[in-house]
C-alpha cells in the first residue's frame, strides 16, 4: 500500500480524489442485493416461486374446463387460470416488494449489515437504490414468468394493446408502494429472527381478504371494508382490469374498474410508506443505543 | 478508583505538547449517559464520564479496560455511530457526529460483533466494498494480506469464526483508511492467526495509518501498541507506553520463596542481591532457596492492579506495588503467573 492519501494535512486537500457517485454505487448495490437474493433458497422459494407454484397448482386443479361465472350481465365463460392470474400477479408484486423489503431490512438491521455499511462512505441513497433495483428486477422477471406460465401452459389469452399501459402503471405503483411500505414495516419486527414470522402473516391475511384467492365480491361485507383500506385489494383490482374481460367489471363492488381510485389509494400508500419509512428508518438495532 | 484524578493530568499534558497537524484523535471531557431501568425507576448512568484521549498520527493506540468500562461506547462515538452528551471530539480534524462521506472514506471500522455475513463470497464482499471508496486497495491484495486467498471463492456464510474476523479486517482496510478502528479484532483467533494479524497491523502502521485498538488481550496491547490507555468506569485511569504504564513502582520485580511451608515475597529493584542474601540466610545445602521465583510484572499484572481486579478483598493491600517490605504474602501474584 502506498501512503499518498495519508500524508496530507487535514483541511488542505488539493488532490483529494472524488467519491464515487451515488447512482454508480446504486448499481454496485443492486448487484450485491441480487446475488444475495438469488442465492438464498428461502427467498427464491417463498417469494419468487410462490405465486408461480400457486398458479400451477390452482390452474391444474380447477383449470380442466372453462368456468361459468354468473355476473350481472349474465353468465360468462372463462378459463379458471385466466381468472386466477391477476390475483397471483398482485401477490407476486406484494411479495417481491413489501415482503422482501420488510424482511431483508429487518434482518440487515439486526445482524449489523446496516451498521457496517454506515461506517463506509456508501450513501444511504445508494443503499436504497440497490434495494429498489433488486425489487424491480425480481418482480419484473417474476411477473413475466407468471404471465408466460399462464399463457403457455394454461392457454390464458394475453391482454391487448392499451391494457398493457394499465398494466404498466398498476405494476409500477404497486411495486413502489409495496417497497416503501416494506421499508416502513421493517422496524416492526423486534429481531431478525422474528422478521419473517411477523411479516409473512400480514401478507397472507391480506391475500385472503383482498380477493386474491376468492372472488372479492363473495367475501363478507366487513372483510371487504377492511381490505379496502389496504393496497393489495386495489392492486388486485387493477390487475383484474388488465387480464379479465370488461364484462367482469360488473362483478366489482361498484360495477366499474375504478382506475382513478386504484391509482389514488396506491399513491396514498406510497406517500404514507415514504413518510413513515423516512422517519423511522434506523441503521442500528433498538437495543444498540 | 484511588488515583483516578491524579492520573488524568499527564494525558492533558500530552494534548498540549503536540502540534494539531499530528493529531489523529483528540477527545476532551467526553461524557455519555444511558437511561438505566432499575427497581427504583429509571436513572441515568454514565458509560463515559469525563474521558480524555489523544492519539497521534501513525501510532498504534490501545484502549484497555474491563467489560463495561466504556471502551466500545467511546470508540463508537469516535466512529460517528453514537451521539455524545458532552465533550470535545475531533477525529481526523472533524467532529464525527457531523462528518460526511469524505470523512468516512478516510476511516476504517472493524466492529466488535459482526454476524452479518451471507451468500456472497469473500471476493465479492471485498470487491463491492472497495467500490464505495475513492482510492481503494486492490481487493485481491487485501484478501491476500488477511490470509484469505484460498477462501476467496467461499461464501462468507461458510467461513470459520477466525476467517470471518479476518474478512471483517479486510473490509475495514480495503478503503485504505488513514485511521483504522479495531474493536477487539482477534477474539477467537488461534495463536498463529493472532501473530500474523499482529504483523498485518504493524504493517499498516508502518505504511502510515493510525490504528485505534481495543482489546482484552494484554499481550496483544504490549506487542502492538505504541501507547495505551486504561479506562475504568468511563474515565482514563492510566496512560503511557506499554512498558511504562503504571509508573516505575508497578514494574518492580517480585521475589517469592517458601519459608517453612508459607509463601513469602519481596518487591525489590535488586532481585539478585535479595536472592543472594536469602541464599545465605535461609538457603539449604548449596544455598538452594525452596520454591524460589522472580517475577517481573507484565502489562497484565500492572493492568489488573490499575483496575483493582485480579485479587479478592482479603488480598487487597497485600503485595501492591507500593509495598516493598519483606514477608507479605502474595498468593494472587503467584496464582496469576
Amino acid at each position: 500500500m502506498t501512503t499518498s492519501t495519508r500524508d496530507r494535512v487535514p483541511g488542505t486537500s488539493p488532490t483529494r480524489p472524488r467519491l464515487p457517485g451515488p447512482l454508480a454505487l446504486g448499481l454496485v448495490r443492486t448487484r450485491v442485493e441480487l446475488l444475495g437474493f438469488v442465492r438464498e433458497r428461502d427467498a427464491m422459494i417463498f417469494i419468487f416461486a410462490y405465486p408461480l407454484i400457486m398458479m400451477a397448482i390452482f390452474a391444474s386443479v380447477f383449470g380442466g374446463e372453462d368456468q361459468v361465472f354468473d355476473i350481472g350481465a349474465g353468465p360468462v365463460e372463462i378459463n379458471f387460470a385466466q381468472y386466477f392470474l391477476p390475483g397471483m400477479v398482485a401477490t407476486g408484486v406484494m411479495l417481491s416488494s413489501f415482503q422482501t423489503m420488510a424482511i431483508s431490512i429487518a434482518v440487515e438491521r439486526d445482524d449489523g449489515t446496516l451498521k457496517r455499511l454506515r461506517a463506509t462512505p456508501l450513501p444511504a441513497l445508494s443503499y436504497f437504490l440497490g434495494k429498489v433495483g433488486q425489487v424491480l428486477l425480481v418482480s419484473v422477471v417474476q411477473t413475466a414468468a407468471l404471465i408466460a406460465l399462464a399463457s403457455l401452459a394454461f392457454d390464458v389469452p394475453l391482454p391487448d394493446g392499451d391494457r398493457w399501459w394499465t398494466f404498466a402503471w398498476v405494476f409500477a405503483l404497486g411495486t413502489a408502494s409495496g417497497a416503501v411500505c416494506g421499508v416502513a414495516f421493517s422496524t416492526v419486527p423486534r429481531s431478525g429472527r422474528s422478521a419473517s414470522a411477523v411479516v409473512t402473516p400480514v401478507v397472507l391475511v391480506l391475500q385472503f381478504i383482498s380477493g386474491v384467492f376468492f372472488p372479492y365480491p363473495s367475501l363478507p361485507d366487513w372483510m371487504q371494508q377492511v381490505a379496502q383500506l389496504f393496497p393489495l385489494k386495489w392492486l388486485a383490482q387493477g390487475m383484474r382490469s388488465v387480464f379479465l374481460p370488461d364484462e367482469f367489471a360488473a362483478v366489482e363492488t361498484t360495477g366499474e374498474w375504478q382506475h382513478l381510485l386504484v391509482a389514488t389509494v396506491l399513491a396514498l400508500w406510497l406517500i404514507l410508506g415514504l413518510v413513515i419509512g423516512v422517519r423511522t428508518f434506523r441503521w442500528r438495532r433498538r437495543d444498540d443505543g | 478508583m484511588v488515583g483516578m484524578q491524579t492520573e488524568r493530568a499527564p494525558v492533558r499534558g500530552t494534548v498540549e505538547r503536540v502540534r494539531p497537524r499530528d493529531t489523529a484523535v483528540s477527545v476532551r471531557g467526553l461524557r455519555k449517559t444511558y437511561r438505566s431501568r432499575g427497581a427504583g425507576g429509571t436513572a441515568r448512568v454514565a458509560a463515559v464520564d469525563g474521558l480524555d484521549l489523544h492519539v497521534e498520527r501513525g501510532e498504534i493506540f490501545a484502549v484497555l479496560g474491563p467489560n463495561g468500562a466504556g471502551k466500545t461506547t467511546t470508540v463508537e462515538i469516535l466512529e460517528g455511530f453514537r451521539d455524545r452528551d458532552a465533550g470535545e471530539v475531533s477525529v481526523l480534524g472533524e467532529d464525527p457526529a457531523r462528518a460526511g462521506r469524505a470523512w468516512r472514506a478516510r476511516i476504517g471500522v472493524v466492529q466488535q460483533d459482526s454476524r452479518d455475513l451471507g451468500e456472497l463470497t469473500v471476493a465479492e464482499m471485498v470487491g463491492a466494498t472497495a467500490r464505495y471508496y475513492p482510492v481503494p486497495g486492490e481487493p485481491a491484495e487485501v484478501i491476500e494480506a488477511v490470509g484469505l486467498t484460498e477462501h476467496a471463492r467461499k461464501r462468507t456464510r461458510a467461513l470459520s469464526g477466525g476467517q470471518r474476523r479476518r474478512l471483517d479486517v479486510a473490509l475495514g482496510i480495503v478503503g485504505r483508511p488513514d485511521l483504522l478502528f479495531l474493536d477487539e479484532p482477534t477474539t477467537g483467533f488461534d495463536p498463529q492467526a493472532r501473530r500474523s494479524f499482529w504483523d498485518l497491523v504493524t504493517g499498516l502502521r508502518d505504511d502510515g495509518a493510525t490504528i485505534l485498538l481495543t482489546t482484552h488481550y494484554l499481550e496483544e496491547a504490549a506487542y502492538l501498541a505504541d501507547r495505551v490507555v486504561v479506562i475504568d468506569h468511563g474515565t482514563v485511569v492510566a496512560s503511557g507506553a506499554p512498558d511504562s504504564l503504571g509508573g516505575p513502582d508497578a514494574r518492580t520485580p517480585l521475589v517469592s520463596w517458601l519459608d517453612g511451608g508459607a509463601r513469602r515475597s519481596l518487591r525489590t529493584d535488586r532481585p539478585t542481591e535479595a536472592v543472594a542474601r536469602l541464599a545465605r540466610e535461609i538457603g539449604g545445602p548449596g544455598g538452594e532457596i525452596p520454591g524460589l521465583t522472580i517475577t517481573r510484572p507484565t502489562l497484565e499484572d500492572v493492568y489488573l492492579d490499575l483496575i483493582g481486579g485480579g485479587r479478592t478483598a482479603a488480598e487487597e493491600g497485600a503485595g501492591t506495588g507500593a509495598e516493598t517490605s519483606a514477608g507479605s504474602s502474595d498468593e494472587s501474584s503467584e496464582a496469576r503467573r
